[in-house]
């Protein structure tokens, strides 16, 4: 099986990744934009998605723009920012009813592309900046997001984690911008960020669907080209410590429940000959229902409803969660690590090492069958600048033996425990 | 086995009903990698009050009963029935509704083994005291993850301030008093009554063929003996069509205020296909009036009463049914004083013949792109055939609805007994 049947050119100012497949009734476009993550950028990044998506010079408001997109089938539009790694990326994603499913006449695709092109490069402009009643009203709600983030205890618990554990480290700026930050932006200055990022950010541009190779680019030279210089599209290169102390760091809340996080250094990056252990060792620790985590935190004591470990590809971090009551921290904290322990001892079985596989192989098959997760593999392949087939990928998996597990699990060394609990102890 | 065809999508059916009652339905796409199965009955949180299967008596189960018992069916006397998914490279999950207890696997390989493992799991309980009271505190934690979750709390909070005493105002996993209740013998109760396959549904669809997994699934049943099965007497208080009350509150440790508009819908004594035209109605008016588009969500917008997390949805099932809208807001008062007088002045706006040609434009568009999705399409079918509706006609539905009968519809649907307001306020 191939990761998908793909066509990769370089065009005027950006690659162009065409996947054609007959699966799916619908075109999905996606585009990313690429800097280096910094807290100097990180504000305006953030705001940016938003203001964009609100009014271009031809559909110069909100409800006009969202109009046109509803004239074309409700063809739907999203953007946001992200980090992966030490790069931070601005993702426009788009998807349009395929024509041969309507009675229509004319490209949809084309009418769809041709918004695109408007929202990403022409803006509605007004006095060398956005409208202003639009940066306004985005930096006003952006605001009030950022104050909000303490409402979901799981994400301002990952934040906070961040804080302690990246301090420093360009990982460590939060992805929605910071406050002190977002007061003194001008509307001046995020046009003009947005005119230099428009032309220096690394661009790739993704079709799926029943769509012909020709086609997709006869559209793209018109709708994506742009003056400005395209790089390598590899991702900018995260820094690396190994930790010489772990650190313990308890913080209170009005909540019900605690929410205690682990943060891992991996030292392993995406395509790294590590990678593969890495993916079957979190499969064994907590990926899933079956691992480690989920059966002892939760089925054998009983300790919580969830109880999983994730990693992050392009900085080397792994990060465990559980939800627990506040009184059970000492015990849950000490069933986890003590299942990274086992781990290290070869605590456990060839059957999980496989069953571990099969899932992983699994998943990714899951996902790359959805247009967006296809994209977003493919796209990790262009940040670590490591092209793979799936086959490749199966197969480095499969080889993957218990030694090598057991090996990543003494690699992986514990950074900071975090644990978000409520104000008094034994409350609940 | 039936099959039925449906060119306009180019999408077939292949459906039976088992000599036991168990209605079975097959998708065959075989140009898909992975293949998705739903195994549902129609037995949800607001099933409380029922005769059990065999007896004269009715009786009334503890809240959260139907929750509790998904996920007492994973555990068997010698293992955890993830495990066996996990062997066969699957992965499996499960969820309860007000309505619907669903078990559902999603595969790229060993698929009848796993259609068998879903089937087989889900027909053969076992349930003891010991394992009930373990899961006890897993679901507390559940539970308790809910109580802080703001949004969750707005949601439930919102129903809860719209029915008198009808059950759905009642928590799906229950509370974590309610859950003490549970006995083993109360779990086959349940069992007995609702999971009998007259009771249930099975959606496969992916990569399959239809005849062999038809007679594969028959064989599997024809092995197994149910008892005969009457209708299953189910008992709802009697609800009044007004409100419960007019507005409510609670308090939490939020850092932005929570507001939501609750209205019941009058869902008494439709047929399908009415409820059907009345949610695609309720739906796209709401979206042509609140999404990103619409002029009352541009006016809250611009006026600063809500941000990006405003939502609405509307709800309609055979026993009750209900519309919410609301999110964030710095201003609750005015903006819930403005979404209510918004909600009256929509009943005396008129849309143009273009307008509603657009709104189901749009409509049509979101449906197609739903399509791509495997599990939208078992969910989504299985749903609308509990209804009595197929899934499949709901476009040539859509595409049949006139501008007059949306009018209708408009005249008889807002009414300010059935609303209520209410808030999730900072704590002081």
């Amino acid at each position: 099986m191939k990761i998908a049947k793909q066509y990769t050119e370089e065009m005027k100012g950006y690659r162009l990744h065409v996947l054609p497949s007959n699966k799916y009734k619908t075109i999905s476009i996606v585009v990313k934009l690429k800097a280096a993550l910094s807290k100097e950028t990180i504000t305006k990044r953030a705001l940016l998605p938003n203001v964009l998506q609100k009014a271009t010079s031809s559909y110069p408001s909100s409800r006009k723009l969202q109009g046109a997109l509803e004239d074309l089938y409700g063809t739907a539009l999203s953007a946001d920012a992200a980090k992966k790694g030490e790069s931070h990326i601005l993702t426009f994603r788009m998807e349009v009813v395929n024509d041969r499913y309507l009675k229509e006449e004319g490209s949809l695709l084309e009418k769809a592309l041709q918004i695109l092109n408007e929202v990403l490069y022409h803006p509605k402009e007004e006095e060398g900046g956005f409208l202003p009643s639009i940066f306004q009203r985005e930096k006003d709600t952006l605001k009030q997001r950022i104050h909000s983030v303490k409402d979901d205890k799981m994400s301002y618990a990952n934040i906070r984690l961040m804080d302690h554990m990246c301090e420093g480290e360009a990982y460590g700026v939060h992805a929605h911008g910071h406050l002190e930050d977002l007061e003194d932006l001008s509307n001046e200055d995020l046009f003009s960020y947005y005119k230099e990022l428009v032309e220096s950010d690394d661009m790739d541009v993704y079709v799926t669907g029943d769509v012909s190779q020709k086609e997709v680019e006869d559209l793209s030279r018109e709708y994506f080209s742009r003056d400005g210089l395209q790089a390598s599209g590899e991702g900018w290169k995260a820094s690396d410590k190994q930790v010489e102390a772990s650190r313990e760091i308890i913080e209170h809340e009005e909540m019900s429940q605690g929410k205690l996080h682990i943060g891992f250094r991996t030292h392993t990056l995406f395509g790294e000959d590590d990678y593969y252990p890495l993916q079957v060792f979190n499969g064994i620790f907590g990926g899933f229902p079956s691992s480690k985590l989920f059966m002892n935190v939760r089925e054998k004591h009983s300790l919580a409803y969830y109880a999983a470990s994730r990693f992050e590809s392009h900085k080397g971090l792994l990060f465990v969660f559980s939800g627990i009551d506040p009184n059970d921290y000492d015990q849950a904290k000490s069933i986890i690590l003590d299942q990274k322990k086992a781990i290290e001892n070869g605590e456990f079985t060839e059957g999980e090492v496989e069953e571990s596989k099969q899932q992983i192989v699994h998943q990714l098959k899951e996902t790359m069958e959805h247009p967006y997760g296809l994209v977003e593999i493919l796209y990790h392949q262009q940040l670590s600048g490591k092209k793979i087939t799936a086959d490749e990928i199966f197969d480095r998996l499969e080889r993957v033996t218990k030694e090598d597990v057991v090996q990543i699990a003494k690699k992986i060394q514990l950074d900071t425990i975090y644990f978000l609990t409520s104000k008094e102890k034994g409350d609940s | 086995m039936k099959r039925r065809e449906f060119k306009h999508i180019n999408e077939t059916i292949y459906e039976e009903k088992m000599d036991n009652g168990l209605q079975v339905f097959l998708l065959s796409k075989p140009e898909m990698v992975k293949t998705y199965g739903i195994f549902t009955t129609n037995y949800g949180s607001i099933d409380q009050t029922f005769t059990p299967l065999g007896k004269d008596e009715e009786v009334t189960v503890p809240e959260g009963i139907a929750h509790f018992l998904e996920h007492k069916l994973f555990e068997k006397e010698d293992r955890d029935v993830f495990q066996d998914f996990t062997k066969l490279g699957a992965s499996a999950n499960a969820f309860t509704s007000f309505t619907k207890t669903a078990y559902l696997f999603s595969a790229t390989s060993h698929i009848y083994e796993n259609v068998k493992t879903l089937v087989d799991f889900v027909q053969d309980p076992y349930f003891s005291e010991e394992s009930v009271e373990k899961e006890k505190g897993i679901i507390s934690q559940e539970i308790r993850m809910y109580d802080d979750q703001p949004d969750w709390r707005g949601f439930f909070g919102t129903i809860g301030s719209l029915y008198h005493k009808h059950p759905v105002k009642i928590d799906i996993a229950g509370t974590v008093d309610s859950i003490q209740n549970i006995t083993k013998d109360d779990l086959y109760t349940c069992y007995e009554t609702f999971y009998h396959p007259s009771n249930m549904v099975l959606f496969i669809a992916g990569n399959i063929d239809a005849e062999e997994m038809m007679a594969y699934v028959r064989e599997n049943q024809n092995n197994k003996t149910f008892p005969e099965a009457p209708e299953i007497n189910r008992r709802f208080p009697r609800e009044p069509v007004s409100a419960f009350k007019s507005e409510d509150a609670i308090e939490m440790a939020v850092s932005t205020p929570k507001a939501y508009v609750g209205m019941k819908e009058k869902v008494k004594d439709l047929s399908g296909e009415e409820l059907l035209r009345s949610e695609l109605f309720a739906d796209m008016l709401l979206d042509y009036y609140f999404s990103t588009s619409g002029k009352y969500y541009d006016e809250l917008y611009q006026g600063g009463l809500i941000d990006d997390s405003f939502h609405f949805e509307t709800e309609w099932e055979r026993e009750f049914g209900f519309t919410i809208l609301g999110g964030d807001s710095r201003d609750p008062e005015a903006f819930l004083k403005r979404l209510k007088t918004m909600m009256h002045t929509l009943r005396k706006e008129s849309i143009g013949d273009e307008d509603f040609a657009r709104m189901k434009r749009k409509k049509i568009g979101e449906f197609m792109r739903a399509l791509n999705s495997l599990e939208f399409i078992a969910n989504q079918y299985t749903h609308y055939h509990m209804l009595g509706i197929n899934l499949f006609d709901v476009l040539p539905v859509i595409e049949s609805l006139k501008k007059e009968e949306m009018e209708a519809f408009i005249e008889n649907w807002i009414q300010e007994s059935q609303m209520t307001t209410f808030q999730v306020k900072p704590k002081q």
